[in-house]
């Protein structure tokens, strides 16, 4: 069984790629962990790279010294990555690149529906749009060839539902890394210059606008298939890509139709021209399925445009197809239905089902944001605050009842927005909560900034020491890298302390009275200050070589029924036993973080008496 | 690899309760069957205490990861709420192997609206043909560990025979995907929540059976 991550970093191991890099990212982190089980045998080097701008860069030196090179990242991990990747198009490559980018409709686990095939339009990159695992292993193969044949970086766009899908496939031994010829010294080619940019502008125009529109139409991963039957006086088309393709024939199979043809894109762009006059030629009428922006849609519309044809196109720009959001076989269908005309006499059968938990995702029973973010509440009672958040596990923060994340944009912004808020308004308490792993990736220089700028503005930096909504990555601050080499930690204290943070405290957010001193302390200073507040991933410290927590339990003699504990903590492993009236802690999910307890206004919770199970 | 083996299975709950594992436990012991297998699961954010869905399909038919409404032979609902959620799934005829303890999410315990476990289970028996109720809490306390439920479950929806591979399959699958020290565990627990199916399960769709006794059985 292989996962389309997996899939992924097979078929770049297959192309004999000699580095990949990477900044974790649902729905991408999966690609490079998969590359580096298969580092021994192939002999690739891999690194998980501090940010997506400075993982591109790294495979660029390696692309110019004749490597095949990796890059993965998620869709808004491109916007950070955008510097290097919209001038290396006009540079180009000499060991072919491929820069995977996943997008993710939804959105699942990210800030916007960003669309990678826009993207490429817009960086005249060239992009493989991939609807299964078995696909996607063979397209960034081809892709690492057409990158060294059309001198140029390659986007493989995966969507979550290929690099989280899993199929069955036979993959055949891996070939060891590439031999490269190493980097050939040529200013005219490696630095870029307006007179070179000038020129490569127009070698880039001519091969997507004239040459890759032909040499796609032909390749197998654009493709029609099925017949159009003349029906009701009209001839239906479907034009679809990556993951909608196979919604397409599952719901064309649940209505029982085949008598339209179906057209698959495998690289929006260029865009296949020649397959897609076919498709017209064909065709009367054509629907548009895909997911994020009407990118096939607008295509079909500007060759329609272009050769004077009168084929009736619909999609989400004619409200026929969901404008935002995942597709699914259920939406496809609908749509098809509609596409087709057909009056169901099937009505949806929503039973009526019994009131439905929603279920935001929340922190962890145990996890040590929980303390972080309820300390610097505490500290902050009756103060006039703001408190700026950021992407990781503790946007969480912001669920009730902490409420302790009241803006969230985008990586590194909390440090910087935070400066917004106090120059705005100086009067407020501008507080800023960033992850060891994000503060690494882009908040160093939010931090420079905030000295140099004479900002006063309370850091809290939440180090769990990992990178933990994307599945505990390591970064510089955690001692490993992907090479399995053990290296010196990079001391986030030692950095701020440089940079003239002024105190930098480092608590525990588990002593609650502790951090709270501190919370005070650093807010009370001018100037930039930190509290650090460090304890473990609560998903890392229940492995072994962790001390385990003796569980909490509720002492029901002691306690009355205040709720304090639920209210203000809002933990999972904490609920209320309405007929007893008293608080009851889940043993299968406490991990004796002991935080409750410390909150008891009567001391009803302690720590279990349980022989000790521990190590 | 026959058409008729074709098995969609969906497996729900709550974000960390252990989803993902029964559905690779199923795929792979189908995979070692030779069966094509397809699925696709919820990572990221939904994996801290969202509302989590695996879609696992077997056979060389299913163009899709994701299950189509109403083509699920079965649903493995480790929490009895996620099940009704996706109770569209279910196939005619399909089965629900679930457990019988709601998991409240943190906004019921802070507004104290309760979800009970009871009134899903009752919606469940009147949609679907046969409904599994497990007490994973208990079975789980009677095995000696708290992590059991997954298997427990599978067990029951193996006993099934509509999940398009047998307890033994799952056995093998179990040697593959579970690390020793815990295979006889899991092993256990398959047996355990199969027994538990058969005492507690009575079709009750078709109104020829009697259908106040299952009811009775399985409270």
């Amino acid at each position: 069984m292989i996962m389309g991550n997996q899939a992924i970093a097979l078929g770049a191991l297959q192309a004999g790629i000699g580095l990949a890099s990477g900044y974790p990212g649902t729905p991408s982190s999966e690609i490079i962990e998969y590359v580096a089980k298969y580092r021994k045998e192939t002999g690739v080097y891999v690194e998980w790279s501090v940010n997506e701008k400075a993982a591109v860069e790294v495979a660029a030196g390696a692309s110019y010294a004749g490597a095949r090179v990796l890059v993965t990242m998620k869709q808004v991990g491109l916007n950070v990555a955008s510097d290097p990747v919209m001038c290396l198009s006009y540079v180009g490559v000499k060991g072919g690149m491929v820069i995977v980018a996943a997008d993710d409709p939804g959105p699942i686990s990210s800030q916007t529906e960003q669309d990678t095939r826009l993207f490429a339009q817009f960086s005249k990159l060239p992009v493989f749009d991939p609807s299964s695992p078995e696909e996607a292993y063979e397209m960034i193969q081809d892709a690492f060839d057409y990158s060294e044949k059309y001198n140029t970086p390659v986007i493989l766009r995966p969507t979550t539902r290929v690099d989280h899908s899993y199929a069955s496939m036979n993959i055949p031994t891996l070939p060891k890394a590439r031999r490269i010829e190493g980097f050939v010294k040529d200013t005219k080619r490696w630095v870029i210059f307006p007179r070179t940019s000038f020129l490569n502008h127009k070698r880039v125009f001519d091969r997507n606008e004239h040459i890759l529109p032909d040499v796609f139409s032909a390749i197998k991963y654009n493709f029609i298939e099925g017949m159009a039957v003349l029906a009701a006086g009209k001839r239906l088309g479907i034009i679809t890509s990556g993951i909608s393709y196979a919604y397409v024939k599952e719901a064309l199979s649940l209505i029982g139709k085949d008598d339209a043809l179906v057209m698959k894109v495998g690289t929006p762009y260029p865009f296949p021209e020649k397959k897609a006059l076919e498709l017209l030629s064909k065709t009367d009428e054509i629907l548009a399925v895909e997911e994020l922006d009407p990118v096939l849609e607008s295509g079909l519309i500007s060759i329609c445009g272009k050769y004077k044809l009168g084929n009736t196109v619909r999609g989400k720009l004619t409200g026929d197809v969901q404008e935002a959001g995942e597709n699914t076989v259920e939406s496809v269908k609908a749509a098809l239905v509609y596409f087709y005309g057909i009056r169901s006499s099937e009505t949806d059968q929503a039973a009526n089902t019994p009131d439905l938990p929603v279920r935001p995702p929340v922190l962890c029973a145990g996890c040590p944001h929980r303390g972080s973010f309820y300390a610097v509440k505490q500290a902050m009672k009756g103060e006039k605050t703001v408190y700026c958040g950021d992407i990781g596990c503790y946007t969480l923060g912001n669920a009730m009842p902490l409420d302790m994340c009241d803006t969230c944009l985008c990586m590194g912004a909390d440090i910087t927005m935070a400066q917004g808020f106090f120059h705005a308004e100086n009067n407020r308490k501008c507080f800023s909560f960033i992850g060891d792993s994000t503060f690494f990736a882009s908040g160093l220089t939010g931090v420079v900034n905030a000295v140099y700028n004479q900002a006063c503005i309370t850091l809290c930096i939440l180090d769990n020491s990992t990178t933990a909504m994307t599945g505990h990555q390591p970064h510089p601050g955690t001692g490993v890298t992907m090479m399995g080499d053990i290296v010196n930690k990079i001391s986030i204290e030692k950095i701020l302390t440089a940079m003239g943070v002024n105190p930098v405290l480092i608590v525990d957010p588990f002593n609650l009275a502790g951090s709270v001193a501190a919370v005070k302390e650093a807010a009370a200073s001018e100037g930039v200050s930190a509290v650090i507040f460090k304890s473990p991933c609560i998903a890392l410290a229940q492995n072994p070589g962790y001390t385990v927590q003796p569980k909490q339990a509720v002492d029901e003699t002691k306690c009355i029924g205040c709720r304090k504990c639920i209210n203000e903590l809002g933990c999972p492993a904490l609920v209320f036993k309405s007929a007893e009236k008293k608080a009851f802690i889940e043993p299968s999910l406490c991990t004796g973080c002991s935080l409750c307890s410390q909150v008891c206004p009567v001391s009803a919770i302690t720590a279990e008496n349980t022989e000790a199970e521990n190590e | 690899m026959s058409e008729s083996a074709d098995k969609s299975i969906l497996i729900c709950g709550v974000g960390g309760q252990g989803t993902v594992l029964a559905a690779k436990l199923i795929a792979q012991a189908a995979i070692a069957k030779g069966v094509h297998v397809r699925s696709a699961e919820t990572i990221g954010m939904a994996q801290r205490g969202g509302s989590v869905v695996s879609h696992v399909r077997l056979g060389s038919n299913a163009p899709s990861p994701l299950i189509p409404y109403g083509g699920a032979d079965v649903i493995i609902a480790f929490e009895p709420c996620e099940a009704v959620r996706n109770i569209a799934y279910l196939k005619e005829g399909g089965v629900i192997a679930v457990s019988c303890k709601a998991v409240q999410p943190v906004s019921a315990s802070l507004s104290g609206k309760t979800f009970d476990a009871e009134s899903m289970i009752t919606f469940l028996k009147k949609h679907a043909a046969r409904v599994m109720v497990l007490d994973t809490d208990s079975l789980c306390m009677q095995l000696g560990s708290a992590k059991a439920a997954n298997t427990l479950l599978l067990g029951a929806a193996a006993s099934s025979s509509m999940l398009g591979v047998t307890m033994d399959d799952l056995k093998a699958a179990l040697k593959v995907l579970v690390k020793p020290d815990f295979a006889a565990l899991n092993e256990k627990a398959l047996a355990i929540g199969a027994q538990a199916a058969e005492q507690t399960a009575v079709p009750h769709k078709s109104a020829i059976l009697p259908r106040r006794q299952g009811i009775k059985h399985s409270s």
